[in-house]
This record gives structure tokens, C-alpha cells and sequence, in this order.
């Protein structure tokens, strides 16, 4: 039988360390809403939507009274937009009003993100597609909670250099759409090599086309959980260092994978996977950058991030894959830099440059993340930006993303403030050499050798 | 059998497991097993319940012990036992 120590340790990890599950997303199928007429469509994917998950959220808080843990965020992913307006959308405003109709119903069944307004263009691009990008700006202008992603190359494809070269252009036309908030418009916006279709966090989520009709996945969190447990064996090797990162992975997983086959029983919805990432959000204590400093460096960017940052994920992933029946979407360290005070401070001690983050992205589960850059970058350098990590996800064969936010009218030195649980980040430098002649090439750059695995 | 754990924490005083106890009793629910300790100055109790008999939903229980504790001056948490079973047992 649990004893009370047992029981108090739980109960120290929820109270003291930030441990909570960070969403429960419920993803959607709207193939079955396809319709030539826009406003029929419109209606259709309203109608799917509000039925499917108006007990969402009272599920979510049913769970959380139940077992006493925070859920964090209800949300709700679609599929991909580009397919599913095709037929019906001849313009850019014709796109950007599905964005409308997805937040209405976003408010409606109170969740505070709905992503799938995105398009997977990682070898080329059909028209629907290119229109949905070219609305992007004016649909995260135009809408408070949806969230836009972009896939634009997989180990399998190579990288759609065209696309790259587009999303460019689109993200800093969003910033600039957006400038009043702070170019938070793309907050909400992320591009991806390798991405994955049952990711459960935002920006990125959407519902892939081989998913069933409707599934629940949930993302985990709990890097404060992490930092404390590290605490505790302070000058111990390596060994104990690991085993230490897989036990607490173990239990903070459990606890994921038991409220996604709660919410799946009550919302009478498959269970589809659990995402074990160490998601940090601006809270003191809730850091992924403190774990790094725990495991012995000073600050996150200092000699030996990346080897600490490969070690984390690795342990995170070993300990939670016996955690649930099924883990996917993500699954590892994110690192990204407005959302985790450690990482901000880093960056504002200078320990914390773009070259390291792009290094620590081979090692952690996501990539260029939440990072503040000055607002008269050139499109061709963010084009640049996310070519490399591209790169860097065709090759090694993972999920790599870039989410940076030129943000207009502010230079280095100055901060910006998203609020929430998007936080604040000091602006970074870029570096300021030109690839324009590389980007402009256009195709698409081919698969690496090692994908001809048939 | 569905159980449930119930934890009191905070400052020690006269009567915290009589008042918790009557609680439990008046509305039916029976205590299957109870340990507690004192942590520097700290009250700390634990009980396993069954509520099955209770007519009274979770939520509204959770509710009234929440008050109870502010009552007395600790935090009562009420959660189901499955969160513990899951993170500590394999």
C-alpha cells in the first residue's frame, strides 16, 4: 500500500516543483468537412469542432480535482488547413476567414490554442498550400489563439529551399502585420523539418492525416521536478547523474500517461501518445537552463551545454518510454529561450549566443525556439536561419523547428514582453553576413544518402 | 474498490484529526488506514478512504475539506489513490 512518504513526495513535486500536465490536446479530423462552397466548409468544420470538444475543458478540470495536478492547457488540433480548404478557398482572405472561424470556435469551447492552420510543403508546394502561407500573416493578425505551422523538409524529401525561401518572407510580414503586440504573431508560428503528427504542444500541433478521427495526447512537463532530484546527488558521476534524470522521467511520464487514459475514457476518444519533453515555462523554478547549471555548468551557453543538453533528452527519453504504452510527438528537451528564465538570464549575461543555441538544437528535441531577433533582420537571413536547421533535422533525422520573432522597430540590447506563458526575451544579435545569393537559388535541396533505407 | 487519499499538513494544534475524522464519519466515508507524523513542528497525516458509500460527489467533498482545512489553519488535500499507485508502483 502508498505510504506517506510516497505519498508526500507526489504531493512535494505538484506543490514545490512545478510538476503539472502541461496540455491535453485533442486532435480533430476535418477531412470529412471538405466542401467546395466556403461558407458550407466553414459551417461544417465549426460544427465538427464545437461537438467533438465542448467537454474538453470540463473533462480537464474533472482530472485535475481528481488527482490534484495542474492541466495546464486544454487545446485542440486540426488537420493541416491546406488540405482541408483547398477546394473551397480561392484567395488569401478566403484562408484567413477558416483562421476566423477556428478561434471563434476556440473561444467558444475554451481552449487557449488551436494549431493546424499549417501546410506540409517539405518537397513542394501545391497552390492551396502556397495560398495558405501567403495568408498566414494576415490569419495570426486577424486571430488571438490559433497557431500556424509550416513543415518544409523531412529526412525522406530533402528541403523544399523554395518554401524556405517563402516562410522568409512570411514571418517577418507577420511581424510586421502584428507590430503593435510586439511582432507576437510569430509566437505562433513555426516552421519544421521532420515534423510530427501527433505533436501535442504549440505552435506546432497539428493533426496528421494518418491519425484516427479523433485521438487525445497529452505533453508532460516538469523540469523544477528534474532540477530538485539533481540537487540531491550534487558531485556524483555520470552514472548516478543519469539513473537519477530516468527516475524522475519515469514517474513524471506516469503521471502523464494516467491522465491521458482518464481524459480518453471520459471524452470517449482513443488515447494516441504522450509527449515526455521537459517543457520549461517563465516561472522561477520550472527551467530547463537550471538543469544544465544543476548538472554543472555556470551558466546554459558555457563549454559543455551541448553534451549536458544530449545527456538530458537521452535520460528524459529512457526513463519515459517505459512510462507509457505510447510516447511520441516531441519527446525530449525544449530549449526554448522567452519561456525559461535561465535561458534569459543566460542570454543577458552573454554565456548564450544564436551559434550555441543552433549547436544545442542537434541534441534537444525541438530547435530554434521562442528567440527574439532584431526587427530589420533580412528575410533571406531568417530564410538562412532555418535552412541550416533544416540541416541539421534531414540529416540526424529528428524534429528540428525555428520560431524566432523579428521584432519590429527593437534592436539588441532591448527586451520584449509576450506575456503569459510565451514570457519575455532579451533580443539576440544575428549574425550580419548576407546568404541572400544561397536563398535565392531556389528547388529544393535532395534527401541525404542514408534515408535510402528501402 | 476505488480509494482515496487524504493529506493534512501544516501547524500543529488541538483536534485537527477529530474535526478531519467527524468530517469523514458524517458523510460516510471510512478511513481503511491512517499514519502521521510530526516534521519539524508540522503536522503530517495520511489516510487512505473508501467513499463509496459517501452520496455526495468528489468534487463537492475536495470542496468542503478545502474549507475544513482553512477552518482549522492546514491544507487538506483530497486526491484519488491512482496518481501515487501510478508513480511509485510499476
Amino acid at each position: 500500500m502508498i505510504n506517506i512518504f510516497e505519498v508526500a513526495e507526489t504531493n512535494q513535486m505538484i506543490e514545490k516543483e512545478n510538476l503539472d500536465v502541461r496540455t491535453i490536446t485533442l486532435g480533430i479530423s476535418l477531412l470529412d468537412c471538405v466542401d467546395s462552397d466556403l461558407e458550407k466548409l466553414k459551417k461544417n468544420i465549426y460544427g465538427k469542432i464545437y461537438e467533438a470538444s465542448k467537454d474538453l475543458v470540463k473533462a480537464g478540470e474533472k482530472i485535475s480535482r481528481d488527482f490534484g495536478i495542474p492541466i495546464v492547457n486544454k487545446r485542440i488540433s486540426v488537420t493541416p488547413i491546406a488540405l482541408v480548404g483547398g477546394v473551397a478557398c480561392k484567395s488569401k482572405e478566403d484562408f484567413a476567414s477558416i483562421a476566423e472561424t477556428l478561434d471563434e470556435v476556440a473561444h467558444k469551447v475554451g481552449v487557449n490554442f488551436i494549431g493546424g492552420y499549417s501546410a506540409l510543403v517539405s518537397k513542394g508546394m501545391t497552390s492551396a498550400d502556397r495560398l495558405l502561407i501567403e495568408s498566414i500573416p494576415l490569419a495570426l493578425s486577424s486571430t488571438e489563439r490559433v497557431c500556424s505551422s509550416v513543415n518544409l523538409g523531412s529526412t525522406k524529401t530533402g528541403i523544399n529551399m523554395d518554401a524556405v525561401k517563402l516562410m522568409g518572407e512570411i514571418i517577418l510580414q507577420t511581424a510586421e502585420y502584428t507590430k503593435k503586440d510586439d511582432s507576437l504573431g510569430c509566437a505562433k508560428l513555426v516552421v519544421f523539418c521532420n515534423a510530427p503528427d501527433d505533436n501535442p504542444f504549440m505552435a506546432g500541433a497539428f493533426h496528421g492525416v494518418t491519425e484516427n478521427d479523433k485521438v487525445i495526447n497529452v505533453g508532460v512537463s516538469g523540469p523544477g521536478v528534474v532540477k530538485t532530484a539533481l540537487s540531491k546527488v550534487r558531485g556524483e558521476n555520470f552514472e548516478v547523474l543519469c539513473e537519477t534524470i530516468k527516475k524522475t522521467a519515469f514517474k513524471v511520464t506516469r503521471v502523464g500517461q494516467l491522465v491521458a487514459q482518464e481524459a480518453s475514457k471520459m471524452l470517449g476518444v482513443p488515447f494516441g501518445i504522450v509527449d515526455l519533453s521537459l517543457a520549461p515555462t517563465p516561472a522561477i523554478g520550472d527551467s530547463v537552463a537550471d538543469i544544465l547549471c544543476e548538472i554543472g555548468l555556470e551558466y546554459a551557453g558555457a563549454p559543455g551545454t551541448t553534451a549536458a543538453l544530449a545527456l538530458l533528452n537521452d535520460q528524459v527519453k529512457k526513463g519515459g518510454v517505459m512510462a507509457s504504452s505510447y510516447v511520441g510527438g516531441l519527446s525530449g528537451a525544449f530549449i526554448p529561450v522567452s519561456e525559461d528564465q535561465g535561458m534569459i538570464d543566460a542570454v543577458t549575461a552573454g554565456a548564450l549566443t544564436l551559434e550555441k543555441l543552433e549547436a544545442m538544437t542537434c541534441v534537444c528535441s525541438v530547435g530554434l525556439d521562442m528567440i527574439a531577433v532584431p526587427g530589420d533582420t533580412k528575410a533571406s537571413t531568417i530564410s538562412g536561419m532555418i535552412a541550416d536547421e533544416m540541416a541539421i533535422g534531414m540529416v540526424n533525422q529528428k524534429t528540428t523547428a525555428v520560431r524566432v520573432i523579428p521584432v519590429i522597430g527593437k534592436g539588441v540590447g532591448e527586451t520584449v514582453e509576450f506575456g503569459g506563458l510565451l514570457g519575455y526575451a532579451p533580443i539576440m544579435p544575428v549574425n550580419r553576413f548576407s546568404c541572400e545569393a544561397f536563398v535565392n537559388r531556389g528547388g529544393r535541396i535532395p534527401a541525404p544518402i542514408h534515408s535510402f533505407k528501402n | 474498490m476505488k480509494k482515496t487519499i487524504i493529506t493534512v499538513v501544516g501547524k500543529d494544534t488541538v483536534g485537527i484529526i477529530a474535526k478531519v475524522c467527524t468530517y469523514l464519519a458524517q458523510n460516510s466515508i471510512n478511513i481503511l488506514d491512517i499514519s502521521q507524523t510530526i516534521v519539524q513542528g508540522y503536522f503530517n497525516m495520511m489516510m487512505i478512504v473508501d467513499m463509496n458509500r459517501t452520496e455526495k460527489h468528489f468534487g463537492e467533498i475536495v470542496d468542503e475539506l478545502n474549507s475544513l482545512g482553512e477552518e482549522i489553519g492546514v491544507i487538506i488535500k483530497c486526491q484519488k489513490e491512482e496518481i501515487f499507485d501510478k508513480m511509485h508502483r510499476i
